[in-house]
């Protein structure tokens, strides 16, 4: 516990990507294995489980202190993470121990998991045990630990440079061992460190290659950025779930991006994956469509988020899979060939595009479906395509060099979402609430409303697009404008006016203002706006027929 | 009955004695707290302040007004109120005010902590019947460290830098802190460097008789400074400019009781922050209060809200919040910092020392 205590910190102190990779290295190279799997488990970032409720810890905290629940919720407030305001509010323990000595592998067992399903007696026992053992530093760490938040700031390129260092094998390998494997225990994490190749026949996906944003408007200048379009494959947008399928051996198996197994999430996909010959991999865009129509991301999260799919949502939100590329054929890896070349070898696998698909719900047989190319014969061309976008239901163009190597991660250059331009109206700040981690106790969580008939009607909730010098301004400017503290949110006497940028209206019962708008966030605090120069809940029903 | 001190525009206000406390407009006569620019404004007729405070208000405010004096616990009668001066332990000459009329006291008790620092006197308890407290750590999240342990802290950084031949930068106000920490260090890891605006008012200390190691002004117009052993002491104004650049390869913290928080240290980007306060922390306040037996207690600037209802409900006082006029909490990214920074890093002393007194005038503060 000592040392996984000592490598958060070390992580936390740093901005250096050398700092935090080389805080990895030392600590997987000397870490027994057990602990090494479960401290790997918690820095990818998977899914971890909370084995007892904020609340009940806020309570015992309150109960621990002598301190007035209120109290223990103002402080909470204010320093923006549970597991940091419990650390500092406890009792310093009588001797400071490190886990009493214990392994983080040992600790996680027996004061996480086995608490699960546990009383609430017996989790408060532990709790209430391991407090008046650990120091405020590793209290804080435990605490995440506990109620499954526990986030590092490195990302899963890091951990895998990290592994591959030293396990002495290559980065790219050690991606793909790291992917989608389960890695429970020790003798799996002593694996992942063999430096001998990896079983070929193994489920795993490929690290997914991530398209980076155009932020380019102006069709001169992507054709100036990307040269020739001939040398570019275009493709729609689609606002689905990025997957890939993998069929091996007498295996089919659905990925999502942050590679999970999801086949359990999508039967219908899995079960049509079977079909396609063995040492198949197929990356593409799982979609939900029901009669024609495209459903858009909120349903399939709907999909996505279940263990069992019911026959009922299976009827409701039917799924397919549109493929883009294919990654490997016959068993043989296909990412360094060109993409024309995958692209044709695709075209041989999945022959039906998408948009001919027939009309009415896909058909059992028919639910994997090839990306079209839009085809135009100039940049102006392909502009004006995507100037059809919203229309269509889609979100832009994709753009790939046709002679780019299927790469990890989000290298730039090759791959490009040349998203349309959002939707924007100039909206009034309402409420703010305090934000978490690096904005902890600063007011970063806006909402914001739109006039009408001389009121205003809250619309959205956002927060990114600001510098943090701005949410500094901001955060005072609340402070001494709020009207009424509710919690931790403020009601503010409306004096500032924020951009705010959207992908998309539509009719929701959501919000008082019966409106709903998609993906919102703010783009630029207008500072030379009054709130009575902020757009109407007209303008943006308007928007509505605008984004058909 | 009318209360012994009054809110009014331009601050606490003694209405039988004709006097205001730490007013932040310009007022015939000023009773100082200390000599933070959120306390003490430049421009009043005249300052009564402690004696060990005198020559450090003097630097700030400038010349001209006329600065009486008290010694500790000395009384004098304005107007036929009583006043004394009782060190309050924020900073050289720092004090609360006593004001007794008609058998009420009142104590305005101005910034304070009850931690040792060798560079002031030790806050001292005063009984009294109403209580004016500051609250700038009122939440009892905020428990500093013992003062040993902080300063072993310091010096574990600064020789770790020292031995990898990185330069230490600790920024903390010029006003108090940094002197405290000045005092605080061992001098035997290395040269202990200041930035101009910080060596001025170590040079009101050491005239005012306080016992400080040897300290270097970071030359004006320098291109280069130090051979990577020092601890240089700067306000945290420096940052973003390029005076930092002086010294080469450096680690720089930050020195305040908001690093306590893990998140106000990433969002300041500070690789390190020392966790210590020239005011009072939670429980600080708490034993200040119960100490100066109150029965009332008027909480103000900080986390005033939440002290305030946490007095009434767990101790039955009689406490309430004084509106001051910066209304805002503290927030870390301001309040703290707003004590009496004014700083440039002009190369010229003269030239910095008029622009740090004209900008005292209008420091906002919380």
């Amino acid at each position: 516990m000592k040392r996984f205590t000592d490598l958060y910190w070390r992580l936390d102190a740093t901005t250096s990507t050398n700092e935090k990779v080389a805080a990895l290295r030392d600590y997987f190279a000397t870490a027994p294995h057990a602990d090494a799997a479960c401290a790997l488990a918690v820095l990818s970032g998977g899914r971890q489980m909370r084995s007892v409720s904020s609340g009940l810890l806020r309570e015992w905290a309150a109960a621990a202190t002598g301190l007035p629940a209120w109290m223990v919720e103002e402080c909470y407030a204010h320093v923006g993470d549970l597991a940091e305001t419990l650390a500092l509010l406890l009792p310093d323990p009588s001797a400071a121990t490190d886990g009493a000595g214990a392994s983080l592998a040992d600790v996680m067992q027996t004061t996480i998991h086995d608490l699960r399903g546990a009383s609430e007696e017996r989790k408060r026992e532990v709790v209430a045990e391991v407090w008046s053992r650990l120091a405020p530093r590793e209290r804080i760490v435990w605490h995440k630990l506990l109620t499954g938040g526990c986030r590092v700031g490195v990302s899963r390129t890091l951990v895998a440079r990290a592994l591959a260092e030293v396990a002495g094998v290559d980065q790219a390998v050690m991606a793909h061992r790291l992917t989608g494997g389960s890695l429970a225990d020790g003798e799996a994490f002593a694996r992942l460190l063999d430096a001998a190749p990896t079983d070929a026949d193994s489920r795993r996906p490929y690290p997914f290659f991530l398209a980076s944003a155009l932020d380019r408007n102006a069709v001169g200048e992507v054709a100036e950025d990307l040269g020739p379009l001939a040398d570019w494959q275009a493709e729609w947008k689609w606002d689905g779930m990025r997957a890939q399928i993998v069929r091996r051996g007498d295996d089919a198996t659905v990925w999502s991006r942050g590679e999970e197994l999801v086949s359990d999430a999508f039967p219908e996909i899995a079960a049509a994956a079977a079909r396609l010959p063995p040492g198949t991999v197929l990356d593409g865009e799982l979609l939900a469509v029901r009669e024609g129509t495209l459903l858009g991301f909120g349903s399939l999260s709907k999909r996505a988020g279940r263990v069992r799919v019911t026959k009922k949502i299976l009827e409701e939100i039917p799924c397919l899979f549109v493929a883009y590329d294919q990654l490997e054929a016959g068993g043989e890896d296909l990412r360094d060939r060109p993409l024309a070349e995958r692209r044709g070898m695709l075209e041989r696998i999945v022959t039906t595009p998408f948009d001919s698909m027939p009309a009415g719900s896909p058909a059992d047989a028919v639910r994997l479906f090839l990306s079209p190319l839009v085809i135009a014969d100039s940049w102006d061309g392909l502009a004006g395509l995507r100037a059809g976008s919203r229309a269509r239901g889609v979100e832009g163009l994709m753009l790939k060099r046709r002679n780019s190597p299927y790469r990890v991660g989000r290298t730039r250059g090759d791959w490009w979402k040349w998203k349309i331009e959002p939707l924007e109206i100039d909206a009034v700040l309402l409420y703010a609430q305090a934000g978490h981690g690096r904005r902890a106790g600063l007011h970063s969580d806006y909402t914001l409303g739109l006039w009408q008939d001389g009121r205003l009607v809250t619309v959205a909730k956002a927060y990114s697009g600001l510098s943090d010098d701005e949410i500094v301004e901001i955060d005072r400017i609340v402070r001494a404008t709020t009207l009424e503290k509710h919690g931790p949110v403020r009601i503010c006497r409306p004096t500032l006016v924020m951009q705010l940028a959207f992908e998309g209206v539509a009719r929701s019962t959501r919000h008082k203002s019966g409106l709903a708008v998609r993906f919102p966030r703010i783009v630029r605090w207008r500072r030379d706006k009054e709130p009575a120069e902020a757009g109407t809940l007209a303008d943006l029903e308007r928007m509505i027929d605008a984004g058909r | 009955m009318r209360d012994l001190l009054e809110l009014t525009p331009e601050g606490l206000y003694c209405p039988q004695g004709d006097f205001h406390v730490d007013p932040w407009r310009r007022v015939p006569r000023a009773v100082i707290t200390h000599a933070h620019a959120d306390h003490a404004r430049a421009g009043c007729d005249r300052y009564l302040c402690s004696s060990a405070g005198k020559l450090v208000l003097r630097s700030r405010i400038g010349a001209g007004s006329p600065i009486d004096t008290l010694r500790w616990r000395e009384p004098v009668s304005l107007n036929g109120v009583r006043v004394s001066l009782h060190p309050a332990g924020h900073l050289l000459g720092s004090a609360q005010v006593r004001i007794e009329r008609g058998g009420l006291t009142w104590v305005v008790s101005g910034d304070y902590k009850l931690q040792a620092d060798p560079t002031c006197d030790p806050f001292e308890h005063v009984e009294c019947d109403v209580f004016v407290s500051e609250s700038t750590f009122g939440l009892p999240v905020y428990r500093w460290q013992a003062p040993e342990g902080i300063t072993a802290e310091i010096d574990t950084w600064w020789r770790a830098n020292r031995d990898a031949g990185r330069t230490s930068v600790l920024l903390a106000y010029s006003l108090g802190k940094a002197q405290r920490l000045a005092a605080m260090v061992d001098p035997s890891i290395g040269p202990i460097m200041a930035h101009g605006a910080v060596m001025k008012l170590v040079e009101a200390y050491r005239a005012s008789g306080v016992r400080l190691p040897p300290i270097d002004r970071v030359p004006p117009r320098a291109r280069r400074v130090g051979d990577g052993r020092g601890l240089v002491i700067a306000p945290p104004s420096v940052l973003g400019g390029s005076w930092l650049r002086l010294f080469g390869e450096s680690s720089v913290a930050l020195a305040s009781g908001w690093m306590m928080l893990r998140g106000v240290r990433r969002r300041r980007g500070f690789e390190k922050g020392f966790a210590v306060s020239d005011h009072a922390d939670f429980p600080g306040l708490l034993t200040a209060i119960d100490a100066s037996r109150a029965g009332r207690v008027l909480v103000t600037h900080g986390f005033s809200e939440p002290l305030a209802r946490f007095l009434r409900e767990t101790r039955g006082l009689d406490a309430t919040v004084l509106p001051t006029r910066f209304t805002g909490e503290s927030s870390p990214d301001a309040a703290e910092e707003a004590e009496g920074e004014a700083v440039d890093d002009d190369p010229e002393p003269l030239a910095e020392a008029v622009e740090a007194d004209a900008d005292f005038g209008i420091g906002e503060a919380s």
